[in-house]
């Protein structure tokens, strides 16, 4: 109470609080430091080479230049305490975000200078002449610094300004960017629609011949996606969902039925009209999602951290190597994997088949741990499989560092789904993931998901449930590795031969990043989460959208994986769960900040007003006492 | 919930999983038994291991352990005071032998390397603790400290992301080639003969290393006042707070202090292997956390003693167990285990002792193996060795996870 | 013969005895409370008997079976419930959810049937949802409408413990065993709740043990008080007996300030 007397008292006089100037400081240097790291790892050179607007943008200064603008706007950020009212913006925020960029592009320069005076190409390799030749832009070094150091506070002073203008600028502006930067990283794949539209021209128009925007088709694109993001009104993704959950369940239920129908047709239609490049991207997307639904109904469902997933992915390409390769070295059944006759089947189940046991032997011993010795110990398991897999003393069963090849295509009675015909592919992939879509929905709604998500946030209680938590813990490490399975099968017929290098742990961790980016524990978030992920960055093996990332893919998925702990742990499209709490957090508080109840039919007296208690505010309510 | 408990009216039950883990136990004792009396065997027919070998092998073990030894204080003191493991422990250790070759290799081109060895060691070792301290506490500032009260699993998942950056920033950075330092002088590598083993004076320094810094820091813990804060940090945050502790702070001192141990791992691994590559860090973390969890998860002395146990076992363990694996059981020792094997059960279950039974089916499952006349042979046994570090993490943590000499734990942290 | 017939309770950590020698028994029917001192040994004495603690010795008879040894989850399913007393519901999940859960134990169809959302299954389901309601309805209007579908998270207090009590009904028990449920609450939802407790066993034909530091509330309900003190009957009988028992006011007087709730 007394809270909301002081916000009154205080908003009645509203002045703009001083520039925060250690933190502007602070996201000063660390501005400096990231660009210069940045450069330091030979982005900026390696992304060089991608246009993004011709002649004069490429995607490698975009990697430096987005650091003024957003940490700029950080530093211009003030924080909200509890109860106060909003911070007044003004010209303090411009000026922060400025002074951050000039520090930031202060430091930068200075690391220029450094690296033209001090060889470091002993210790660091891309710290040479031809970064700094790239980094003046052939000026001299007085001139470029000065271009660094304007140019970054201009950057940062955008940001700072971003934070005072209009939500509606905002969003015009940033949807403008946007709409440039994803028109340009997208022109593979514009290019190939096109095509298969044929309708050439556009593209023609749109892109340079070296690739990336011209100016003018830039400066239309931005034009059309900031008059987009001018019709978008202000509500952001969270809150959109939120309002959706609000609808009249029939409404819902229709807009539901016309997604997914649309999104049917797109996945049974787009493939045909999209060149081979882009099918095949989707195909290697469709196997992590296979994995990433496989692996957040052990993680995000049942709670257990199993770093060793890959483990099951090899047992599922070798399982199906064995049983179709002529090279194989010991067995060779070769069966083909026809799904229109039995031996398809056959296969199918003789993976699944061990792809339990395997679950059950990996899973019995390690299900009893706590969550942490779990994961390290699955990481012990997936890494001993593949070192078995690659060792002498097991090559005369599955041909050692050799791997084993000729494996042949899948099939469709006499149509061969061939490695190549990413078309194929992709459609044999997609059924599969509709199957695991399945597969995951109607779990998650069903006694056995409760019982998952009961033993995921307190093991003890659930016992007290009934819940026998040691065959619910294998019944979710058994589901998820089969899912894994089926994608090494997949796998295994789609590249034709394998090798116990594409088992590293480095893929567990991959599938990992999958799940928490997207959301633990939402089906749509892993989707979403393996579409931005291995189709823009790439898989371990697979390369992504952005082909020249390739070498950086596997910093930017541990940076991800750091920021998004830290920034947002239930993911980018966080499953329902997670949002109905959001949900009720937001309207409490806001009903809270208005003053009024939040009210939601019939509220028993003594919970009017009902704001979260926590277990130890004091649950004695005023009146009754 | 523990099922080990005798209670004298227990009802028996069949569990699943609980046979699967005896199952898993009589295996494990069967192979190392068996392995192990294989290698005397061999030796002493004369095909196996020499005597010179065996004495090789374990004293490389014990300089591996005491490295390993000297990293697991790392994971141990973070997860007694935070309860988490800290994956990217490695990696701290990692950078600090990376840095300190690119030291070692200036003062090597600066000529000081060969003109006053020992100085440039010292050097050397100050570059890499220095090093590994401020990346330690630095990860521990960035990435740790808004996690302080997250679910146990989350900043686990983040010193992965952690890890995989810092790996990869580095391979980026410095290149992907392994770096090798520069050879120490002759005087230090000729062996020296102590107590019948001939031992490598790195070796010896190596060891030395080892014992000066976990004397040190055994005395700082228990003797300074900041390592009583810890140890009280450890027991109970709340309460530590309560007392005027500042908590946070004691925090950052159980990173640097985890830290500069790593850094001195990165000089020992340094004069044992001398190659370092942005990949260094991965399985020496692991190890040291398997000798971590050996030694009882929060214990300093634990941390030392699982770290040399481990290194010997992993010297041993390909070498000795799985060679010794090739060795036929003879007929008359196998019906002679195999009868053994039978009473050992039956009095085991009579007594209700189920270590009596497991010794016996062990004893039987070698018996048979004998009878059979089984063997095997296993190529290549170099490429098993991480095979049997893996599977020493795995045994470990299933079956000990509250150590040899007990987890020391706050309050929060005991499950 | 009594529903629950424990002899020979023994339990100890370390160098603390948590439960000595204890014998214990309810018949059918009955309503008993267990008080004594913090740190008695209630707690532990419902951890045992729900299998969260194996026995030093004794053993425990639940209707006939012993059970001492046997996984919390069986004895869930035998027909033991339990509440917590540092209440402990899934906060992620809805209270509507929070409910079905702990019919778990009573229901059967597996993945496959889940899968292949066959008939059974789907009638399952329904039935599970309006056992879940039905369990609530026994609170009156505090747990229904809006509040099914609210994460447990963000329920009051008082609610919280109420939607534990149901969880525990949900499993369909014989016997609920109740740890301090009316602790936090205040004056009105503690008499609240007392009735409650009586009703349990009356409408709906509960056997009920309850720890309680009420002295009301023991007063109120019980047919039959026992008291612990370091891990020992120190007492038993109804309340007035037991409270006039020179041992007992000694127990509670010796250690003074220790009968407020928390
Ligand atoms: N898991 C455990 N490990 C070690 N000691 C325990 C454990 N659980 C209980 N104890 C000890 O057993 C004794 C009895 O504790 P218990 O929780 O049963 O008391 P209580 O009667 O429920 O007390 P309260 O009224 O405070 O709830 C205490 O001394 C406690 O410290
Ligand atoms: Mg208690």
């Amino acid at each position: 109470m007394t809270d909301t007397l002081e916000r009154t008292s205080e908003s009645e006089a509203p002045s703009p609080n001083p520039v925060d100037w250690s933190k502007v400081q602070k996201w000063g240097s660390l501005g400096g430091l990231t660009m210069s790291f940045i450069a330091a790892i030979g982005m900026v050179a390696a992304l060089d080479k991608r246009i993004i607007i011709s002649p004069w943008l490429s995607l490698g200064f975009i990697t430096l230049l987005w650091v003024p603008v957003a940490y700029g706007y950080i530093a211009a950020t003030e924080k909200a305490s509890d109860g106060s009212p909003p911070p007044v913006k003004g010209a303090r925020d411009i000026i922060s975000g400025l002074v951050t960029g000039l520090i930031s592009g202060a430091l930068f320069a200075l690391f220029i200078v450094i690296i033209d005076a001090v060889d470091l190409t002993d210790v660091f390799r891309n710290l040479g002449p031809k970064l700094v030749e790239l980094l003046t832009f052939g000026l001299g070094l007085g001139a470029a610094s000065v271009i660094w150091i304007v140019g970054s506070g201009l950057l940062g002073l955008i940001g700072g300004a971003l934070k005072v203008v209009r939500p509606t600028v905002r969003r015009v502006v940033s949807s403008a960017a946007m709409g440039v930067f994803g028109v340009a990283l997208l022109e593979l794949i514009v290019t190939d629609i096109s095509q298969g539209l044929h309708i050439e021209f556009v593209t023609d128009w749109l892109y340079a011949i070296n690739g990336g925007l011209t100016t003018i088709s830039a400066i239309v694109v931005a034009i059309l996606f900031g008059l987009l993001g001018l019709r978008s009104d202000d509500r952001t993704l969270t809150q959109r969902r939120l309002d959706r959950m609000n609808l009249e369940p029939q409404v819902l239920v229709r807009r539901n039925a016309i997604a997914a129908a649309i999104t049917i047709a797109a996945v049974i239609f787009l493939p045909m009209i999209l060149g081979g490049l882009t099918n095949e991207l989707l195909a290697n997307v469709g196997l992590f999602v296979l994995m990433g639904l496989g692996l957040n109904i052990v993680v995000g469902s049942a709670g257990l951290l199993d770093l060793g997933y890959v483990a099951f992915f090899a047992v599922g390409a070798y399982t199906t190597a064995i049983l179709t390769s002529p090279l194989s070295p010991t067995w060779t059944p070769e069966l083909t994997l026809n799904f229109l006759s039995w031996e398809g089947w056959l296969i199918l189940a003789i993976v699944l088949v061990m792809a339990a046991i395997a679950g059950l032997f990996i899973g019995t011993p390690v299900i009893k741990l706590r969550g942490d010795y779990l994961a390290i110990v699955t990481l012990g398991f997936g890494e001993i499989v593949r070192i078995l897999f690659l060792s002498d003393w097991l090559s005369p069963y599955f041909g050692g560092a050799q791997g084993i090849t000729n494996i042949p295509s899948a099939a469709l009675g006499p149509v061969e789904i061939k490695g190549t015909n990413s078309q194929a592919m992709f459609y044999l992939i997609a059924a599969f993931v509709a199957i695991a879509i399945y597969v995951s929905w109607r779990l998650q709604k069903s006694r056995t998901g409760r019982a998952w998500t009961a033993l995921r946030e307190d093991e003890d209680v659930a016992e007290a449930m009934g819940i026998n938590t040691t065959a619910s813990k294998l019944t979710a490490f058994v589901t998820g590795a089969m899912f894994a399975s089926i994608a090494g099968m997949l796998f295994a017929a789609k590249v034709g031969s394998i090798f116990p290098s594409s088992f590293k742990l480095l893929v567990s961790i991959i599938i990992l990043v999958i799940v928490i980016v997207g959301g633990m524990g939402s089906i749509p978030g892993v989707i979403i989460g393996a579409i931005v992920l291995i189709g823009i960055l790439g898989g371990p093996t697979q390369p992504g959208l952005l082909q020249e990332f390739g070498q950086f893919k596997l910093l930017i998925y541990g940076a991800l994986l750091v920021v998004m702990m830290l920034k947002r742990p239930e993911g980018l499209w966080p499953s329902l769960r997670r949002q109905r709490e959001l949900h009720h957090d937001e309207m409490s508080q806001d009903s809270w900040l208005q003053g009024t109840s939040y009210q939601t039919g019939g509220v028993p007296e003594d919970e009017q007003g009902g704001t979260r208690y926590t277990d130890d505010a004091a649950p004695i309510q005023d009146g009754d006492g | 919930m523990t099922t080990t408990a005798t209670t004298p009216t227990r009802t028996f039950k069949f569990s699943w999983t609980d046979s699967f883990l005896w199952a898993i136990r009589v295996m494990a004792i069967f192979v190392i038994v068996w392995g192990f009396i294989g290698a005397i065997a061999l030796g002493l027919e004369g095909n196996g291991l020499s005597a010179e070998a065996w004495k090789q092998l374990i004293v490389s073990g014990v300089a591996q352990g005491s490295m390993y030894g000297l990293l697991a204080l790392g994971y141990s003191m973070v997860y007694g005071v935070l309860g988490f493991i800290n994956f990217a422990h490695g990696e701290v250790f990692m950078v600090g032998a990376m840095v300190g070759f690119f030291a070692a290799d200036a003062l090597f081109e600066a000529g000081l390397w060969e003109a006053n060895f020992i100085l440039s060691i010292f050097i050397v070792l100050l570059v890499a603790m220095f090093t590994s301290t401020f990346t330690a506490v630095l990860i521990e500032k960035i990435a740790y400290q808004p996690l302080r009260n997250a679910p146990r699993l989350i900043p686990l998942i983040t010193s992965i992301g952690i890890s995989f950056f810092i790996q990869n920033a580095v391979q980026l950075l410095v290149g992907p080639a392994v770096k090798t330092y520069p050879a120490p002088p002759s005087w230090l590598s000729d062996p020296v003969n102590i107590l019948g083993f001939q031992i490598p004076g790195t070796i010896l320094l190596v060891v030395f290393l080892a014992a000066v810094s976990m004397v040190g820091l055994w005395l700082f813990v228990e003797r300074s006042a900041t390592g009583r804060a810890m140890r009280a940090v450890a027991e109970d945050k709340e309460i530590a707070a309560l007392m005027g502790i500042n908590v946070d702070r004691v925090i950052v001192m159980t990173f640097a202090v985890g830290g500069a141990m790593a850094g001195v791992a990165a000089l020992l691994w340094a004069l044992m292997f001398r190659s370092v590559s942005f990949i260094t860090g991965f399985l020496p973390g692991i190890k040291a956390f398997t000798a971590a969890v050996l030694g009882g998860i929060g214990n300093i002395v634990g941390a030392m003693v699982g770290g040399l146990l481990l290194g010997l076992f992993e010297s041993l363990g390909p070498n000795v167990i799985l060679r010794g694996l090739s060795w036929q059981i003879p007929l008359a020792l196998g019906i002679v285990l195999l009868a053994a094997g039978v009473a050992t059960v039956v009095g085991g279950r009579a007594m209700k002792r189920n270590g009596v039974v497991v010794l016996g089916a062990a004893a039987i499952l070698m018996g048979l193996t004998g009878v059979a006349g089984f063997t095997i042979v296993i190529p290549g046994l170099s490429q098993l060795k991480d095979v049997v570090a893996f599977t020493a993490l795995v045994l470990v943590l299933i079956f000990r996870p509250a150590g040899l000499f007990g987890e020391q734990l706050g309050r929060e942290d005991r499950a | 013969m009594p529903m629950l017939d424990i002899q020979h309770l023994t339990k100890s950590f370390g160098g603390v005895q948590a439960l000595n020698d204890l014998d214990f028994h309810v018949d059918k029917g009955e309503i008993v409370s267990v008080i004594g001192p913090n740190g008695a040994g209630k707690t532990s004495f419902f951890n045992t008997v729900t299998g969260y603690f194996s026995p030093d010795e004794g053993q425990i008879l639940f209707n006939g079976v012993n059970i001492s040894g046997h996984e919390p989850h069986e004895i869930t399913e035998l027909g033991i419930a339990r509440t917590f007393q540092n209440v402990r519901l899934f906060p992620d999940m809805t209270v509507l959810e929070n409910v079905m859960v702990a019919q778990h134990c009573r229901t059967t169809t597996g993945i496959f049937g889940t899968l292949l959302n066959t008939r059974s299954f789907r009638r399952e389901e329904a039935q599970i949802e309006a056992n879940a309601k039905d369990v609530l309805s026994f609170f009156g209007k505090r747990l229904q409408g809006y509040r099914w579908d609210q994460p447990a998270s963000v329920l009051s207090y008082a609610n919280r413990r109420r939607l534990e009590i149901a969880r525990a009904m949900a499993t369909e028990p014989e016997l609920i065993l109740l740890d301090e449920p009316t602790a936090g609450m205040n004056p009105k939802e503690t008499a609240e709740l007392t009735d409650l407790i009586r009703q349990l066993r009356d409408d709906r034909g509960y056997t009920v043990v309850l720890i309680e530091h009420e002295m009301r509330v023991v007063r109120d309900v019980s047919d039959r008080v026992v008291v612990l003190d370091h891990g020992e009957k120190i007492a038993e009988g109804d309340f007035e007996t037991v409270s006039h028992n020179p041992d007992v006011i000694e127990a509670y007087l010796g250690r003074p300030a220790e009968h407020t709730d928390e």
